[in-house]
């Protein structure tokens, strides 16, 4: 398996209408950041869950934002950031 | 249930929340949950499945663990830079010298420096690299640790009694997926010459979670 994106591509997170286990937290859909490393691929959690292989594995990537980017009213430094993993079916590239 | 939101129609799960909201309180045990995990465990033990002693060896064995573990492997970072760089590029590898096995999970090192302080929260749930730190602090738990460390970390490290100077860049890791992160603080001044075992006492749990440094030569009778 390929990957699709690779350090320092611009992303942005999908908004994607997907009900039950989904480990994309709600504060960085829609958000910008920039792919940080590739993982790997994993089981995709979103089947596990609910009692299936996790196949086909889903490529995870590691994606950092600026804080900035993600919370209008940020407290602290702009160079502040964080970092989240993210699998490939929830990035589009920027 | 939360008196806030109905999650009649999907999966209930004690530590999840689902609106995206930053700050969140911590619901009450789920009295469902406790059910479920009793009677499936007593049918395990009742069909010969499992054993009463196999629950208690297995919780046994995950209690066992403890953040001197971990300190151990920081210290011999400290100390090994060879190490230190198999460590930081080939986790497991590195951690098989301790008898570590984070599978199905992968350690990720994030090393603090001068320019960067490292910090972990996993705000889905509670993901913690169990098989170094052993069980986390029922702080790391909890919602508004999990809501806040994303959303203010300078604050909640103040608040842990850590001054982070402005042009120190705060780096906050959420946990959320298939990593797992050991933070390696910054090898305190005046340790030079000193062995693994006497570096391993400044390293704290707290340190390897990030949300304080390593203690002070002086903290341990320098």
């Amino acid at each position: 398996m390929n990957p699709r994106f690779q350090p320092g591509d611009r992303v942005k997170v999908l908004h994607r209408d997907q009900p039950g286990h989904v480990r994309t937290p709600m504060y960085v859909r829609g958000k910008t950041g920039v792919i940080e490393r590739v993982v790997g691929s994993f089981p995709n959690p979103e089947l596990l869950a609910v009692g299936h292989s996790g196949l086909p594995y889903k490529m995870l990537y590691r994606v950092n934002f600026r804080q900035g980017d993600l919370w209008e009213d940020y407290g602290g430094p702009a160079e502040d950031t964080l970092e989240i993993e993210i699998y490939e079916h929830w990035l589009a590239p920027v | 249930m939360s008196e806030t939101h109905d999650h009649s129609n999907e999966h209930d799960h004690a530590t999840h929340t689902h609106d995206g909201k930053p700050i969140q309180e911590d619901p009450l045990p789920s009295l469902e949950a406790q059910i479920l995990e009793a009677s499936v465990r007593e049918l395990l033990i009742e069909k010969g499945v499992i054993s009463a002693d196999d629950v208690r060896r297995a919780i046994d064995q995950v209690e066992s663990r403890t953040p001197a573990l971990g300190a151990k492997i920081v210290a011999r970072a400290w100390d090994d830079s060879e190490f230190k760089a198999l460590l930081m590029s080939d986790s497991d590898e590195a951690l098989m010298a301790f008898g570590v096995d984070m599978r199905p999970t992968e350690l990720c090192v994030v090393e603090n420096t001068d320019e960067v302080h490292n910090m972990v929260v996993c705000t889905l749930c509670s993901c913690y690299p169990r098989p170094v730190l052993g069980v986390p602090p029922a702080w790391y738990k909890r919602r508004d640790y999990r809501s806040r460390a994303v959303r203010e970390p300078r604050a909640v490290l103040q608040e842990f009694g850590t001054q982070i100077p402005d042009q120190k860049q705060v780096r906050v890791h959420d946990s959320n997926a298939d990593l797992r992160y050991l933070v390696l603080p910054q090898r305190p001044a005046g340790t030079e010459g000193w062995d693994q075992e006497k570096l391993a006492r400044l390293v704290t749990r707290d340190s390897m979670i990030g949300v304080s440094d390593a203690l002070a030569a002086s903290d341990i009778g320098g």
